[in-house]
């Protein structure tokens, strides 16, 4: 959607194209991988915090893995899984005709795998710390599990959930090492890190400064948009 | 006849064990002993929210709990509404729309808040029904409360120290409601409480517990009931 914004609205706002190019990559990147973290992290969240089955601590330990490791490991791996020789890459190839590293949804596949624990285990720990005994009446009136998810569980769970969403978008829109290595710096693939560090690296100082306050003025975008959501009536 | 509840039931938790067996019929059975004696255990035993040991539970003469068959009918199917001490109405739902998340006799929103609107009527709340939980009294949440736990039409209404979190004021006077609503709706009701008085002005038999055991039982003399109303306050059809 970012991308289809007319030029001529840009030039109406008079953004330069070395801000708004990065930037634009980076929200739809960032975007793009927060929706499917939001589905994949609330679910799997939802599951740790509520399944008693064998083995959850050793799912959450594997899924969480990336926050621990330094970005520039995971994006060493994926690079190596992603476009190294083997199975993964032929079904990348199979799927999409091109393997995904040095493409934007190589950008994706990374910020996927480092903002994913974020929002797995903010969700994982919103929901454990639902008083069970609103589910319980919720039990006692009939409702099913899914209903019970839907209208009881996550509305009261609602502001860990949007915590650990926007975190995982902001992690995902900050994201340097892994994105770095997957995308090898291509001129399709530059979002606002990797571009703030080209311009410091070329000396383009007062450039690397307004990438720096575009950056932080998201941060701050965010972080204030997250505690509006957490204040908005549910479902 | 077939009773409205027949449980026989054990359950060992930690250093205390459970082994009670009591029998109910129509009007308001009360539990009544005091604290720690197995009577809110009892309750989750029976609305399947916990399971027993060994025994069995009947409601309306379908068992719904057979240890020896292995067979736990889920709480969803139990068609019991619940009344818990502080409430438990939803904070994120209004008035309105916690009660009407427990009707299951209709479906459509609009059907279901039709009903919903009855049976705050009924319980003296309908001026709260925009309203969110966070902003009522406590006697308020328990006026609504009650009207959600019967708005499903169960089969059994399970109570659960419903005014022990109120003044003695409110107490008395949803003492009255919770009777008069109760009985009127002709749903058979089990509540606990440790409270002497309002077993007694509550129950039509009181059943003693002490320890985890049943100590004795007595029926409360009481003018004979009220036939309840022929039609059901929304109007439809039970399912």
């Amino acid at each position: 959607m970012i991308a289809l914004i007319p030029h001529s609205w840009l030039n109406a706002f008079a953004i330069p194209p070395w801000i708004w190019n990065p930037l634009s990559i980076s929200l739809r990147a960032a975007l793009e991988a927060t929706v499917v973290v939001t589905v994949a992290g609330v679910a799997l969240g939802y599951l740790l915090a509520k399944g008693r089955f064998p083995g959850r601590g050793a799912i959450e330990t594997v899924f969480s893995l990336p926050m621990a490791l330094p970005p520039t490991v995971v994006g060493y791996y994926l690079l190596t899984r992603l476009g190294g020789p083997g199975p993964i890459r032929d079904a990348e190839v199979h799927l999409f005709g091109h393997p995904l590293t040095f493409t934007f949804a190589g950008i994706v596949v990374a910020q996927i795998v480092e903002s994913f624990p974020y929002c797995m285990r903010f969700s994982r720990a919103a929901i454990a710390g639902v008083d069970p005994r609103f589910e319980q009446a919720a039990r006692a009136m009939g409702l099913s599990r899914w209903r019970i998810a839907l209208f009881v569980t996550l509305p009261l769970a609602r502001r860990g959930v949007i915590a650990g969403i926007a975190m995982a978008f902001g992690r995902a829109m900050g994201d340097f090492g892994a994105t770095m290595i997957i995308s090898g710096s291509a001129p399709m693939a530059t979002t606002m890190p990797i571009a703030l560090y080209n311009a410091v690296f070329y000396g383009s100082h007062e450039q690397a400064m307004v990438l720096a306050l575009v950056q932080v003025g998201v941060a701050l975008t965010i972080l204030l948009g997250v505690g509006r959501l957490g204040r908005v009536r549910p479902w | 006849m077939t009773s409205a509840l027949d449980v026989a039931v054990a359950r060992h938790i930690g250093d205390f064990d459970l082994d009670v067996a009591f029998t109910v019929d129509k009007g308001i059975s009360v539990l009544f002993g005091p604290s720690g004696a197995g009577k809110t255990l009892t309750l989750s035993l029976i609305a399947g929210l916990l399971r027993p040991d060994v025994g069995t539970i009947a409601i309306n003469g379908a068992i719904v709990t057979d240890c020896a068959r292995r067979l736990y009918v889920s709480t969803q199917r139990r068609r019991v509404g619940m009344v818990f001490q502080d409430g438990l109405l939803l904070p994120h739902r209004s008035v309105l729309d916690n009660v009407a998340l427990a009707v299951r006799q209709v479906g459509g929103r609009r059907a279901r808040r039709d009903v919903a609107r009855t049976w705050l009527e009924r319980v003296g709340a309908e001026e709260l029904a925009q309203r969110r939980p966070v902003s009522l009294s406590g006697g308020q949440r328990q006026r609504v409360a009650l009207a959600r736990g019967l708005a499903g039409e169960p089969a059994l209404v399970l109570l659960d120290e419903p005014l022990s979190a109120l003044d003695t004021k409110v107490r008395r006077e949803l003492r009255t409601l919770i009777r008069e609503v109760i009985i009127s709706s002709g749903v058979p009701a089990v509540l606990v409480t440790h409270d002497a008085e309002e077993a007694d002005e509550l129950g039509d038999v009181v059943i003693d517990y002490d320890d985890g055991r049943v100590t004795g039982q007595h029926a409360v003399a009481r003018p004979s009931y009220p036939e309840p109303p022929l039609e059901n306050p929304a109007g439809t059809e039970p399912s």
